[in-house]
């Protein structure tokens, strides 16, 4: 099997389901010549022409409109968002109107969109390319949102909303794209939308994170078994519908939880985590559940030292793992 | 110097207090007998004098926490001369003479009261723990912990109920549940030799409240430690009853509270504590205490269990200030504003069970005294009065006694006084005060 890096997994997402089902399409800024900016969609244009390959104005409402009404005349677009910074003017198609969908028309339509979008922060990506905005979705009912870590989750889950009867929010983090390797079969598999996955074993505390915070408490744990101290790293995967299952399991077995998320700490979507532990397995709890975010200000700064000093790594995660474990 | 301030034994039956509200703070200044905190006991709810003068240094049990009686609970700087060994209410002095506690107050160490507090903060999975496997709170938190501040944590507890020797109980299922639906608890393994009963699909497990615990703690030592006899017989209460219903409405009018039978077997209970010393006494391991006083302990079902409230000095009271009395008692009992007073003291008891129907007890003797008198239902019966057969209300009165203070023969003796008393009663219009 080809070990694959993330980028590469959500291109042959694309073209393998454009080849399947001739109603797949992809609409967004510069999808089609460029490629998409970060190559998502490249070399969809030449095989499959500008009938379902759309280079869109610069207008996110529109993209998202547009595949709105397309998914409600019987394709089934992927709206891709350039950078999730610019999917606010799109806020009220997709809440208002995408997610919507299905229950202001008792059923009569669907609405089987695709909004993919790169979100968080990177080297240098500040105020304008860093944002985190899977809270603002998470809360909305009728949608999904998925943000995958792994390679071989982003091709399956891509494949899994491409097909997915009601709209689904794709979550990627920017920095994963050509970090994050892995195995990617070449086969036609999908990876259900909803269970979360315990990527690492272990029993003395659990982390809840996912997309690039996966990959940093990932680093982290692997760093603190030298420690000695035994940490379960869950990647949540898909945010909604939230796998409560797999979740309240690993904090029945560890009795204690550390939320990593990149977003501004307060009510980022780790709240909703942390509530429902504290709801639900309280009588588990060995020490107060904690969230790890980012700092509440208005975005990641460009400075280095700023940007650094807003950003969660693997050392900040250690540090908050060990406090947590020492309890 | 810093002085331990400790949480007072409120009642002869309290073995714990709950901190209900610090009416001071850290720092403040405190004079001797102001109100320091607020503590809640299964029985009355008592705002606790500052033992002696000072500064409230340091709160050692946080509001809500539950500790045992003799449990430091705060520390104060004090200015006063050091403060006799006591620093809170003590129960009458001659209470010695009663059965103690059976529960020996073990004193935590100190480490449960430390500087931080932390260690006395259980987390809820600890508390689970603790539950699942018959351990107190107060057990658990006395442990050398391994967490931050020596906070004891889940390992902690488990690492003890290894230690704590598997021999004695039955194994138990590994800790880790297997799914966040927790299976339902294990049947708990008692760490006295009857095992607990094992639960079945379908069974619920009632938590205790403390007024049930303390219940079940008193009513079990009763029972081991004072060897009970009985003794019953009946009487013809025709003429008090009849009484009773002919001018119950007028002498309410009038005096401002229900007469109830009640008040009549209280002061007759009195007349033959008087006559009979004995019974109004306690078991000693150096004799019998015989009480001077005569308080009658008077048992009030309330919601979740029974409340013992005390008319004292009831030799000295008038059928109508036991009529008050009671009306009192039994209205602050279900308020839930009876006040540690009220509750303390009682030389006799009465309990009244023949006010739900019942014609024939046999109750247990309250620690500390030497026998109950337990009052059943009046019902009129046929009977044969002068050879001929008449319709008469007829009670049952009971005595349950402690059997190493005195003999079935003072036990009957003692009953046929009441029963006289009560028999001889004469009647008369509404203004009748004294019986």
């Amino acid at each position: 099997m080809a070990e694959r890096r993330y980028i590469d997994a959500i291109n042959m997402a694309h073209h393998e389901e454009f080849a399947r089902d001739e109603r797949v399409v992809v609409l967004g800024e510069d999808v089609g010549r460029k490629g998409g900016v970060f190559g998502a969609t490249a070399g969809l244009l030449e095989k499959y022409g500008e009938d379902r390959v759309i280079d869109s104005p610069l207008a996110e409402s529109s993209i998202a409109g547009v595949a709105i009404g397309m998914a409600a005349n019987g394709l089934l677009p992927i709206a891709e968002f350039q950078f999730a910074d610019f999917i606010h003017p799109a806020f009220n198609q997709i809440v208002s109107e995408a997610a919507r969908m299905r229950y202001r028309s008792n059923n009569a339509f669907g609405c089987p969109v695709v909004f993919r979008t790169p979100y968080g922060g990177s080297h240098g990506t500040a105020l304008y390319h860093s944002q985190s905005i899977e809270a603002f979705y998470a809360h909305v009912p009728g949608l999904k949102v998925v943000a995958p870590y792994t390679p071989y989750d982003a091709k399956g889950l891509l494949k899994a909303a491409v097909r997915d009867p009601d709209p689904v929010m794709f979550l990627e983090h920017k920095r994963m794209y050509r970090i994050v390797k892995g195995e990617v079969p070449d086969d036609d598999y999908t990876v259900p939308i909803g269970p979360a996955a315990v990527r690492r074993e272990g029993k003395d505390l659990s982390v809840f994170a996912y997309g690039w915070m996966l990959h940093e408490s990932l680093q982290a744990a692997t760093a603190l078994a030298g420690e000695g101290i035994d940490v379960e790293v869950v990647d949540v995967r898909t945010l909604a519908p939230l796998d409560t299952d797999t979740l309240l399991r690993s904090v029945a077995k560890t009795n204690r939880a550390l939320i990593v998320y990149e977003d501004n700490r307060f009510c980022g979507y780790g709240a909703e985590i942390a509530a429902l532990i504290a709801e639900e397995a309280f009588y588990d709890l060995d020490a107060p559940v904690v969230r790890l975010g980012g700092p509440d200000v208005p975005g990641v700064p460009f400075s280095k030292p700023l940007e650094e000093w807003f950003f969660i790594d693997q050392h900040k995660i250690a540090d908050a793992i060990r406090k947590l474990a020492a309890l | 110097m810093p002085t331990e301030v400790k949480m007072p034994q409120l009642g002869e039956s309290t073995y714990e207090g709950t901190i209900g509200k610090w009416l001071k703070q850290p720092g403040q200044r405190v004079e001797r007998f102001e109100p320091l905190v607020e503590i809640i006991t299964d029985k009355v709810n008592v705002e606790m004098p500052a033992p002696f003068g000072g500064t409230l240094t340091q709160i050692l049990v946080e509001e809500g926490a539950t500790v045992a009686t003799g449990t430091p609970i705060a520390l104060m700087e004090t200015t006063d001369a050091a403060p006799a060994g006591e620093a809170a209410p003590q129960p009458p002095a001659a209470r010695a003479g009663g059965p103690g506690p059976a529960v020996a107050v073990a004193q935590p160490r100190s480490a449960v009261t430390s500087s931080d507090g932390e260690r006395a903060r259980l987390s809820p999975v600890v508390r689970r723990l603790a539950e699942e496997h018959g351990l107190s709170l107060r057990e658990v938190a006395a442990l050398q912990g391994s967490g931050a501040g020596g906070r004891v944590t889940k390992d902690d507890v488990l690492k003890y109920i290894e230690q704590r020797g598997a021999p004695q109980r039955p194994a138990m299922p590994q800790v880790a549940p297997a799914g966040p639906s927790r299976a339902p608890a294990p049947a708990r393994p008692s760490v006295s030799p009857p095992p607990a009963p094992a639960a079945a699909a379908g069974d619920q497990m009632l938590k205790l409240t403390p007024l049930r615990r303390s219940i079940a703690q008193r009513m079990a030592q009763s029972k081991r430690d004072i060897p009970h006899a009985y003794g019953v017989i009946e009487a013809d209460v025709t003429a008090l009853v009849r009484w009773r219903e002919a001018h119950k409405d007028a002498w309410r009018q009038r005096e401002g509270v229900n007469i109830t039978l009640t008040a009549f077997f209280v002061r007759a209970a009195v007349e033959a504590l008087r006559a009979f010393p004995i019974v109004n006494s306690a078991w000693a391991d150096e004799g019998i205490l015989l009480r001077k006083a005569i308080n009658i302990g008077l048992g009030i079902a309330v919601e979740d269990g029974l409340i013992v409230a005390v008319v004292k000095q009831a030799d000295q009271k008038s059928l109508v200030g036991v009529a008050r009395d009671i009306d009192a008692l039994g209205r602050r009992a279900r308020e839930g504003t009876l006040t540690l007073e009220d509750v303390q003291g009682a030389t006799f008891t009465i309990t009244n069970p023949g006010v739900f129907g019942s014609i024939w007890s046999m109750p247990i003797v309250v620690p500390g005294q030497a026998a109950i008198l337990a009052t059943d239902a009046a019902v009129k019966r046929p009977v044969v009065r002068d050879d001929a057969i008449a319709i008469r209300d007829i009670m049952h009165l009971g005595l349950s006694f402690d059997h190493r203070v005195f003999d079935g023969a003072i036990a009957v003796q003692f009953l046929n006084r009441i029963k006289a008393r009560l028999e001889g009663f004469a009647g008369g219009d509404a203004t009748l005060t004294d019986f």
